[in-house]
């Protein structure tokens, strides 16, 4: 432990998080962790460390924050408000955050989850192999108002980078695939379900997202007597009143009701972002194209960090801006590698 | 040919063995035997196992892993033995959890037995009187889905979501009995309490019941309760415990 991070104003269920808890699956418990995953990443880029550091989720809105050390911090996932001593900072950036500075960090201006990312990340105790809470097991809590924060050691340097914001805050299209329940509703059931723009409802938590219908809802044939079976990340559930559910990471292993298809990995991030009241639509793609997209997401990610361009355009840092770009400017995740060669 | 065993993809999450298309014991002891054994085989691409009530799932990253092999070297097995036959996991135990049935504690008794088709006193004496065996752990850390009860509880679950029932709380639906690990909202009808703990983060063992433990719901008084949340730190709740085998 190098220092503390002591907050003194929390907004609703602020949460440490981390990649969760992955393995537990046989005893009921879905590995939680961060509902936007692809933020930390971005946290961990910008501050040159592992993704595996815990971080701050903070939902629809921040905090107020000091620490007795000088920081290092990002901010990341749904852009909020912030200031550092009054001073605006930019979000998706990184900066330095002195000792006894005062971090305020108001409401979402677009998303839900924003991310506050510590250099040597939030060293809480190990708790069954994560740092995460996850609300729905009783692990860990929600922060609050005075509660004081162990941060690790800093074993990096440097700040004042930022990525370009992608558009993943305001909802929109979700790519689904069909799952094993699929064919309980007729075909008249999924046209219309494809056809429909919905809204995202304000109930919404880490366990799931309702998506309001205009109209009436969807129901499965015998709805109400399916055998529960094995709950995966981004199966969309249909509850009794025949709205649909998109299941996150603190969904439950197994279910009753039945599931009409499933969010591919790569939107999840779109479906916890999305603010209330956002146009939701779904739209089902074959598997061997999900598959594509889910690579070329991976590769996305591999090639992020040569997205990073400084701050402030100092004329010292150009020579650095263009090595860096260089390095990861030549990585496309379509192009074919071989071709490269001349 | 029997229909079954299926073997499905999951999204791309995974690959899913179902053996019967409604709960059955064969069934049941089938999924808990294949997902010992692929387990026991350390198969690779398989990032973990898990049982529902009559299928085992196998976590694959299917946009790295084509399904193929792992499909193939599944049906393998499959056909290796009788999987319907196989034996019940090893060192079970029976619990018999206190639980108040009825009044504040359990306010859908009523509604379930009226569902169920008898009326209260009844619905405690069946319910209290059975013996239920753990099928799966699901929903929650921990939680119990156990079965079967006689046919008269075979009642669905409710159209709407009751918005939280207590942790420890016994529900019932479609001739299964669940104890909540958490305040949790839920489809089934919550008809008594325990003190029982499913979930014990802070212990050695975190998850007290296992796939194929036997459990009995024995009805005490709100009293009792009381007395035993007072004495118990364990989060036994009062239950006693024998190994069956």
């Amino acid at each position: 432990m190098s220092g503390t991070l002591t907050i003194h104003q929390a907004g609703p269920q602020m949460s440490v998080q981390d990649f969760g808890r992955p393995g537990y699956r046989a005893s009921g418990m879905t590995r939680g962790g961060a509902a936007d995953p692809l933020a930390l990443h971005e946290g961990a880029i910008l501050l040159g460390q592992e993704p595996t550091l815990a971080a701050i989720e903070m939902v629809g809105a921040g905090g107020t924050f000091t620490a007795d050390t000088n920081l290092r911090i990002a901010l990341t996932g749904a852009p909020m408000k912030a200031t550092l001593d009054g001073t605006p900072l930019t979000w998706n950036a990184s900066h330095p955050m002195p000792a006894g500075a005062r971090l305020v960090i108001g409401g979402a201006t677009s998303g839900t989850y924003g991310y506050l990312h510590i250099g040597g990340g939030i060293d809480l105790p190990l708790q069954m192999g994560a740092r995460s809470t996850h609300f729905g097991a009783g692990l860990g809590g929600a922060l609050e108002a005075g509660d004081t924060l162990p941060v690790g050691a800093d074993t990096g340097s440097g700040t004042g980078v930022a990525l370009p914001r992608d558009d993943r805050f305001d909802g929109g299209c979700l790519r689904v695939v069909t799952s094993v329940q699929t064919d309980r509703f007729d075909d008249e059931t999924i046209a219309r379900f494809t056809a429909t723009a919905f809204a995202r409802d304000p109930r919404a938590n880490r366990r799931g997202v309702r998506m309001e219908p205009p109209g009436e809802g969807f129901f499965a044939t015998d709805q109400l007597s399916i055998l529960s079976e094995v709950i995966t990340i981004g199966d969309i559930q249909i509850t009794g009143d025949g709205a649909p559910f998109v299941l996150m990471c603190e969904c439950q292993t197994t279910g009753g009701y039945p599931r009409i298809g499933t969010v591919i990995p790569a939107d999840l991030p779109r479906v916890a972002q999305a603010p209330t009241g956002a146009e939701i639509r779904f739209d089902f793609i074959p598997l061997e194209e999900a598959i594509a997209i889910q690579q070329r997401a991976a590769a996305d990610l591999k090639a992020l960090p040569g997205r990073c361009y400084p701050l402030v355009r100092d004329p010292h840092n150009i020579r650095d801006l263009l090595s860096y770009q260089l390095v990861g400017g030549v990585v496309s995740a379509l192009a074919d590698p071989f071709e490269k060669e001349t | 040919m029997s229909d079954w065993p299926k073997i499905r993809t999951v999204g791309l999450s995974g690959i899913l063995i179902t053996f019967a298309g409604e709960m059955s014991e064969p069934a049941n002891r089938a999924a808990l035997a294949l997902r010992a054994e692929v387990e026991a085989q350390g198969w690779e691409h398989v990032s973990e196992t898990s049982t529902s009530l009559v299928s085992t799932f196998l976590s694959v990253d299917l946009a790295l892993v084509s399904p193929e092999d792992i499909i193939a070297r599944l049906n393998d097995l499959l056909t290796s033995r009788d999987w319907y036959a196989a034996d019940l996991p090893a060192g079970r135990r029976l619990w018999r959890i206190p639980t108040v049935y009825g009044t504040d504690l359990g306010p859908q008794l009523e509604e379930a037995a009226k569902a169920a088709g008898v009326d209260p006193d009844t619905a405690i004496r069946e319910i209290s009187g059975s013996r239920v065996r753990v099928l799966t752990l699901g929903f929650a850390p921990g939680q119990p889905f156990s079965g079967m009860l006689p046919d008269t509880w075979n009642i669905p679950r409710q159209q709407s979501l009751t918005k939280e029932v207590p942790a420890g709380a016994l529900v019932v639906a479609i001739r299964q009995l669940i104890v909540f690990t958490n305040p949790s909202p839920t489809g089934w009808r919550h008809i008594g309490q325990t003190a029982f703990r499913n979930f014990r983060p802070e212990s050695d063992q975190p998850i007290a019941l296992s796939p194929g433990d036997e459990l009995c719901f024995p009805a005490i008084t709100p009293e009792e309760l009381k007395r035993i949340r007072m004495k118990d730190s364990s989060g036994d709740g009062g239950a006693e415990t024998e190994l069956l085998s």
